[in-house]
């Protein structure tokens, strides 16, 4: 039997990002990495910088393949700390059974957003010698956890009874991966696979990204699939510059790597040694305040491309800067569900 | 090919151990066309070893045999007079070379003297580079002859993953993405939208994920040997 798909609210999971999402608002997510360690303190500490600027926020799950605390767990003290959270759910490290286990448990404990992601390569991480799964991919996935939602059967086929896991289900995209004439395709497949959001990989060449989306809305994807665009307040010229250069599927214009340049430009050319402890605290501050500037600059241009269905704010480690992002772009206060249901 | 690659001969010595009697023996075949295990590097062993035993001022007696294969038990057989009067073999054979001595000679103490690598081809002289996973189920039909499995350091089915920038894997420059190798020979062929439908989960029971594998030719059996 075909579990109904949608629920009374018009939604799938019932879950805000999702209800948001589906009134026409512009949707607010950031990101929450969890620690290394047991401290609960330190996701509560976060949660309570997150409170409020955002509609749901993405708990990483071993991200850059470093242990950390499951996305599952903190995402239990997120939802008790009145924060929607998003599980992130890799392919590196569990194999399809393990996979389907966590989130028949996720979604009893409350979790009704997931994103689905293959996974950094384990040897960028802190276990570089572990064997990885890869039993699936996230495009699988996405086809698992749709099945086991829309048609109540595991992966094997094997129909379940009582309630199926519910979820509104993510994954994620790379407009700049490689091959770039590939990508929107690739975003049709996760549409193919079921797919219901995507969260983009990090924008800051925002005529690249329009070019992206001129093909995603050319492919009808934007009307199947909630697009979030991904950004991030850069820290200084050097994170600017080892991004452009390392990290795959990332444009950074110069003119950005200039224009957090410029902001340190005061304490510029002098040797390290004569610079002291409150100047580069005051060099720091103005890269950061440069940086949350640019990333609201980005959001206010984003915004403006048809198809983009929202942002992801990724302030790595620097949870501080995403209410100043959301309020400086506009986006505070976030709607409340009542104002969804309204419009 | 399997291709191979010499184990350092500090661990070489470490596993001969106390041994008075070595044999060093080669394997004719795959190893031998990667320069890793042939009668060469069998010759250039027994050199090595010859010359650390004087230094350590141990008496050993240390030969060597190659035979075409050593992975087929006739082969094998030619060396068993070199085999039973050694303490201990160092095989540079593949792991299968290892496991035959062990199977045939079950008195033998044998060591592998080389790493089995992957099922390759050289693509450059002194290069070689994997292709081939073994997984028991090809789907090369479908990937414009290009194995993801092996290939793509993530084993995708619906690659390419974020990390494909400029046509080589976020693992290493020097690894090209297969995927992205993938899509240019699609395209190529004029087959790409092969890309565009998900590919399902793979059933990796015909892989090692299910267990040894075995297989029953009875076209080819002895009629004797019938189960």
């Amino acid at each position: 039997m075909t579990a109904n798909p949608i629920s009374e609210d018009g939604s799938l999971s019932g879950s805000r990002l999702e209800r948001l999402l589906r009134a026409g608002h512009f949707a607010v997510t950031a990101e929450l990495g969890p620690p290394q360690s047991t401290d609960a303190g330190v996701i509560r500490a976060k949660a309570s910088l997150l409170r409020g600027a955002c509609d749901a926020v993405n708990i990483t799950d071993n991200q850059t393949a470093i242990v950390r605390m499951s996305s599952i767990g903190a995402g239990t003290i997120v939802l008790a700390e009145g924060l929607e959270p998003v599980i992130q759910m890799t392919c590196r490290d569990r194999n399809r059974l393990a996979i389907q286990a966590d989130l028949l448990g996720a979604y009893a404990l409350g979790m009704r957003n997931l994103l689905c992601l293959t996974g950094d390569h384990q040897q960028f991480g802190n276990h570089p010698t572990a064997k990885n799964v890869f039993d699936i991919d996230s495009v699988q996935l996405v086809q698992m956890v749709t099945a086991m939602r829309d048609d109540r059967v595991f992966q094997c086929g094997e129909a379940f009874d009582g309630p199926e896991p519910r979820f509104f289900v993510g994954a994620a995209a790379a407009p700049f991966g490689g091959p770039v004439e590939y990508r929107p395709y690739r975003l049709a497949k996760k549409a193919a696979a079921g797919v219901n959001f995507v969260q983009t990989q990090l924008i800051y060449d925002v005529p690249a990204f329009g070019r992206y989306m001129a093909k995603v809305r050319e492919l009808g994807l934007h009307e199947r699939v909630f697009i979030l665009a991904g950004v991030g307040p850069l820290k200084s010229p050097g994170m600017a510059r080892y991004m452009a250069k390392n990290v795959p599927g990332l444009l950074v214009p110069d003119e950005l790597i200039d224009r957090m340049t410029e902001a340190g430009a005061a304490w510029a050319g002098k040797p390290a040694e004569e610079l002291t402890p409150q100047d580069k605290k005051a060099r720091a501050a103005a890269w950061k305040a440069e940086g949350i500037r640019i990333c609201v600059e980005l959001i206010g241009r984003i915004r403006e491309i048809e198809g983009v269905a929202g942002v992801h704010i990724m302030a790595i480690e620097w949870e501080e800067a995403v209410r100043p992002i959301a309020e400086g772009a506009g986006l505070l206060p976030r709607p409340t569900l009542e104002e969804a249901a309204a419009s | 090919m399997i291709t191979a690659e010499r184990k350092p001969l500090e661990e070489v010595k470490d596993l001969i151990g106390e041994a008075r009697n070595v044999l060093v023996m080669g394997c004719g075949t795959c190893v031998t066309v990667c320069f890793a295990g042939g009668s060469r590097e069998a010759a250039e062993l027994v050199v090595s070893l010859r010359m650390a035993t004087r230094l350590a001022g141990a008496p050993r007696e240390i030969t060597e045999t190659t035979v075409q294969r050593q992975c087929e038990w006739e082969y094998l057989d030619e060396a068993r007079a070199d085999v039973e009067q050694a303490d201990v073999i160092v095989s540079l054979a593949c792991g299968i070379g290892v496991q035959a001595i062990a199977e045939r000679f079950p008195d033998a103490r044998v060591v592998p003297g080389v790493n089995t690598t992957f099922l390759g081809m050289p693509t450059e002289h002194g290069i070689w580079e994997e292709r081939c996973a073994a997984c028991g189920e090809c789907i090369l039909g479908i990937t414009a002859g290009i194995c993801p499995i092996a290939r793509c350091a993530k084993s995708l089915l619906n690659g390419p993953c974020g990390g494909s920038e400029a046509g080589h894997c976020e693992v290493s420059p020097d690894t090209p993405c297969a995927w992205q190798l993938i899509h240019d020979r699609l395209q190529r062929l004029g087959v790409l939208d092969v890309l565009m439908q998900p590919q399902p989960p793979k059933n990796w029971k015909s892989s090692r994920d299910g267990g040894p594998r075995r297989i029953v030719r009875d076209d080819l059996r002895l009629a004797g040997e019938q189960e």
